[in-house]
């Protein structure tokens, strides 16, 4: 970054601001000419009586000269206002092409900042700087040369006219500049001060404010909503009286500019006039002079505002660039994108005299030495506070040591490129990072270091893509394209798209994903164009379950959905649409409002039955869940009344009691009316649809089918026996019918029989694909932790690294958990490098080799048998 | 299946929660139900998760535990009896086998509902330590005479309280 906002300005924009210099001189003749031109009109064509004229050989009558002049003066109006328009369209486009230089500048040293800095730079502040700070910048950028160059030159013209019409006079008009000069820039480095504060100030609130959404849930469970609200009105205050202090400066330096500048007419008038009263002055020399100040108080009052907003802007850089340039940061190039193929590392791994000082010199690793092969499994054993977790950052170079090397065979890891131990280390820490997306994108993030095959587009789109890439280049971005194909699967000794799928499968297994990812995808919904077989197999695997429930054990585990009969195991709204809604529109909270459903209802005649019912119900909730205190979960999993609505429930109920049926309101009657939809007969059993019901819905359900309206056509996909169903999961297209949760086991029993039958057809794989593109939320939110960081673990294990380092990844797995994955990765990584940062010793256990760490330091190292024997689990002498 | 009106009266009758206000007793009817098994079908599989407890309405039930992958019956237990209690207890997978001898009648309770009642109910809480307390004697008694255990009759007991 340039240390300077001119250095800046300069090195990248410098041939752009000589075009708008040449373009404004330019300018000028015209921009003379169109005023000059009016006086011309005036006195020669309009004032004058000496006609005919003579130009080159043409004579011009009156009329004919004044249309002559009118029309250059039109033509001139036209010039120059192109001239304004490419003038203004071009520095915007040069300020625009700085700006995204300076956020792509500053975003790429956020990437090279050294992470242990991210403890002191906040979120928040980093996100201010980039987005809202700059801005102002690039506005500068545009005016920075050319405005001082033009203004400059005017107000030197008009001086210059001054001095020539009057030496003396003309002096006296400059007489006050020097003093300005002088003064203003004293002020102006008061309000520097300030906006520099004010700055300061409004990062500490972006960071504040950050913080406090991080941490929404804490301010909620502890209450202390008023204390946060107190912390930003008093940041929001000191930002207030900044501002005010600001105004007040930066204004009346405004107002002594003005007074300054209005103080000179008053000596012109009154020594001026006393001169030409006396005749030593001729009143025209002095209208003159009185003019040609006039003229100079403009381009002055411009010159001012361009140098208080080069300050602004000055400030503002400066600031930024004290931000962006801490110590330690990596070199630019180790973040280059790769050429060729990216080397493997090879052993052994020397960690030599590691040393890392902490702010303040506390050392939390005094000289650890050891050194392993890769091709050895390796426990780092050390509680909290030993340094262990450090040595593994250090090794998977996170944090760079401030004594000492790591080397990998004859390469020092400093020089490495980010390439190189991005794709051959894999670090999976404590905390997890996943980024919105889907499962896959997560899985293959670690695969993508640069773009290898650019994405197939059309003419028009190449075009497009043309003209992104050279503007990209034109502000110094990268041009590489985001939808080109960046998984590097030639990193992992595998080609074609099969393999890489083969390695997802391997890689969800080893981390005991697998189940989870095929239970998303069973889950998912596929519409037919995204997965053309997929259909047809489901259908297969649909036959294929029925067949299997008919066996005797399996009786009445599933109900399935037969058009002819009432499925006790759906809710009514599912018994009459005999589909699933697509939309709002008969979804579950919006079919009672439906007219078309009420006006079958009305058909068959059974809607004062469903408001009968919906009372009723409505009664047995009250009852049921009245000694609950809303928000207990257990009005989510029972009640078909959320918490909220319950009281209005209760007082309608208390209006059915005093009025007759019929005279109860159309509010009232709606929110009965929405009950009887959610019903489940044979789950809620409250007995209120008996058999006469049961086929007056059934009828419903015909009369539903056969009298759709066509506007509606789309809003449900009937369920049809021969027919897959693409808004319906995969899994409610396979069973095709509702499960009898009640039947003992029916969950386990249905889950293995599900899978049995995915199995026997082949459909894992492609169950598992549509399960990779599950989206899992911003930071993963939609997955539970253990399964987020099993998928950390898996988009290391995926890369194939020569160096897996696994930091306490495991501690928010149970007991069991965290073994499986201890022996699964150990089998993975076998023949590899693995170093393992464990807390206990007995977990040891199958590692090629441990070394323990205590303060910071390496207290023992032997063969795992030794240590767990405890020969050596004393220190070595001398620690 | 029973209805809810009818489970509400099936519940009542239940020793275990005799004295239940009827508000609670209204929530369990409501998210409980009756789940009936054929001879050897099996109720409860060790290794399960623990989503609910069982009452025995009708019919006996048999626990097993597997050892050295044999089914060994260490219980007979027969109505209003709790069965998979312990489990929802200790938020633990099942640690037995329950399966049906003959025609078993259960009532299925959420854990969650049950582990709610017996917190804010002391008198179920009491229904249960006696319970529990009986399954414990009766299996010191077997492991003392190494014989079959006797069928209970907690009904006796409990309907005193």
């Amino acid at each position: 970054m340039e240390p300077t906002l001119f250095k800046f300005i300069f090195r990248y924009s410098w041939r752009q601001q000589v075009w708008l210099l040449t373009l404004t001189a330019f300018s000028f003749p015209t921009l003379y000419l169109s005023l000059e031109l009016p006086k011309l009109i005036i006195n020669k064509a309009i004032g004058s009586q000496d006609f005919p004229k003579t130009y080159w050989g043409v004579e011009l009558g009156q009329i004919q000269y004044l249309a002559a002049l009118s029309f250059v003066f039109l033509g001139l109006v036209v010039i120059n206002g192109s001239f304004k328009y490419y003038i203004n369209v071009y520095k915007g486009q040069v300020s625009e092409r700085m700006l995204r230089r300076l956020r792509y500048q500053m975003f790429t040293r956020i990437l090279r900042f050294p992470i242990p800095h991210f403890r002191r730079a906040s979120q928040g502040e980093l996100i201010a700087m980039i987005t809202a700070e700059v801005e102002p910048v690039g506005g500068f950028v545009g005016d920075s040369l050319a405005v001082p160059a033009f203004e400059g030159r005017t107000l030197v013209t008009s001086i210059a006219f001054m001095l020539v019409q009057d030496p003396i006079l003309g002096a006296a008009a400059l007489a006050l500049y020097p003093l300005q000069m002088y003064l203003i820039p004293k002020l102006q480095r008061q309000v520097n001060a300030l906006s520099k504060q004010r700055v300061r100030t409004v990062r500490k609130l972006s960071e504040r404010i950050g913080e406090v959404v991080t941490g929404v849930e804490e301010v909620h469970a502890n209450g202390t909503a008023e204390w946060e609200r107190a912390d930003i009105s008093r940041w929001l205050g000191v930002i207030y009286w900044l501002r005010y202090d600001i105004y007040r400066k930066k204004f009346f330096i405004k107002f002594l500019n003005t007074f300054l500048g209005q103080l000179t007419p008053f000596f012109f008038y009154l020594f001026g006039g006393y001169l030409v009263i006396n005749g030593e002055l001729t009143i025209g020399a002095l209208v003159a002079v009185l003019a040609a100040y006039k003229d100079m108080s403009d381009p002055w009052k411009e010159l001012l505002s361009w140098y208080q907003q080069k300050e602004d802007t000055r400030v503002k850089y400066d600031q930024i660039v004290e931000q962006f340039d801490p110590a330690g940061m990596l070199a630019a190039n180790l973040q280059d994108p790769p050429q060729g193929d990216i080397p493997h590392l090879s052993g052994p791994v020397v960690c030599s005299n590691l040393i890392l000082e902490e702010e303040g010199g506390i050392k939390t690793l005094d000289g650890v030495s050891f050194q392993f092969d890769l091709g050895e499994r390796v426990a780092l054993v050390g509680t909290a506070g030993s340094g262990a977790d450090i040595v593994a950052k250090l090794v998977a170079r996170l944090v760079a040591p401030t004594g000492g090397s790591i080397r990998f065979g004859e390469s020092s890891l400093a020089t490495l490129s980010q390439a190189v131990t991005g794709q051959r280390i894999g670090y999976v820490g404590q905390s997890v990072a996943l980024f919105s997306g889907n499962i896959r994108d997560n899985l293959l993030y670690g695969l993508k270091h640069r773009p290898l095959e650019s994405a197939p587009v059309d003419d028009e789109e190449k075009a497009e893509q043309d003209k992104y890439i050279t503007e990209a280049l034109a502000a110094g971005n990268t041009a590489s394209d985001v939808a080109a194909v960046w998984i590097d699967i030639g990193a992992l000794n595998i080609s074609g798209p099969s393999a890489l799928s083969e390695n997802v499968a391997a890689a969800l297994a080893t981390v005991d994903m697998e189940r989870d990812v095929l239970g998303l995808g069973l889950q998912g919904a596929v519409s037919e164009s995204d997965c053309p077989n997929l259909a047809q197999r489901v259908l297969e695997a649909r036959a294929e379950l029925r067949s299997k429930l008919a066996e005797p054990e399996y009786e009445g585990l599933v109900v399935p959905f037969d058009r002819d009969v009432y499925n006790g195991q759906m809710s009514v709204a599912e018994n009459i649409l005999f589909g699933t809604p697509v939309g709002p529109t008969f979804s579950l909270a919006h079919i009672a409002e439906n007219d078309y459903m009420l006006s079958v209802l009305d058909t068959v005649g059974i809607r004062e039955q469903f408001l009968d019912v919906g009372i009723r119900t409505a009664r047995i909730m009250t009852e049921v869940f009245q000694e609950l205190s809303s928000g207990h979960d257990f009005f989510a999993r029972f009640s078909f009344i959320s918490a909220d609505d319950l009281p209005a429930y209760e007082a309608a109920l208390r209006r059915v009691d005093s009025l007759e049926t019929k005279a109860l309101s159309e509010d009232d009657r709606s929110l009965f009316m929405a009950l009887p939809f959610k019903l489940i007969t044979e789950r809620h059993r409250l007995g209120l649809l008996d058999a006469e019901a049961q086929a007056k819905l059934l009828e419903a359900r015909r009369a539903f089918a056969d009298g759709l309206p066509e506007a509606y056509r789309d809003a449900v996909a009937f369920f049809v026996a021969d027919q897959y169903n693409p808004p319906a999961s995969v899994l409610d297209n396979i069973l095709f019918g509702k499960p009898d949760l009640d039947r003992p086991r029916a969950h386990e029993r249905l889950t293995a029989l599900v899978l049995d039958v995915v199995d026997s057809l082949g459909l894992r794989p492609t169950l598992i694909d549509v399960g990779l593109d599950f989206e899992i939320g911003i930071g993963g939110g939609r997955l539970s932790i253990a399964q987020r960081q099993k998928l950390a673990i898996a988009r290391a294990v995926l890369k194939c690294p020569d160096l897996m380092i696994i930091d306490q990844a495991t501690a928010v797995l149970d007991p069991a958990g965290r073994a499986a994955m201890r022996e699964a990765l150990l089998t993975a990584c076998n023949g590899r490098g693995l170093l393992w940062v464990l807390p206990e010793i007995g977990d040891a256990a199958g590692f090629d080799r441990v070394i323990m760490m205590e303060n910071g330091r390496v207290v023992a190292q032997a063969m795992p048998d030794a240590v767990l024997e405890g020969s050596v689990m004393s220190s070595p002498a001398g620690s | 299946m029973a209805q809810y009106s009818d489970l509400v009266a099936l519940l009542r009758a239940v020793p275990l929660f005799a004295g239940l206000d009827p508000g609670k007793l209204k929530l369990l009817a409501f998210s409980s139900s009756t789940v009936t098994l054929a001879d050897g079908e099996t109720l409860i599989f060790e290794g399960d998760a623990a989503d609910a407890v069982y009452i025995i309405e009708a019919g006996e039930a048999e626990i097993l535990v597997n050892v050295d992958q044999q089914d060994v019956r260490i219980g007979v237990f027969g109505k209003n009896w709790l069965v998979g209690e312990l489990a929802a207890f200790l938020n633990e997978p099942r640690t037995a086998t329950v399966r049906a001898v003959g025609t078993l009648k259960v009532l299925k309770i959420d854990a969650e509902v049950f582990l709610r009642i017996v917190s804010e109910s002391p008198d179920v809480a009491l229904n249960v330590m006696r319970i529990l307390s009986k399954k414990l004697a009766r299996m010191t008694a077997s492991v003392e005479r190494s014989d079959d255990v006797g069928r209970p009759d907690i009904s006796a007991r409990s309907g005193n309280c």
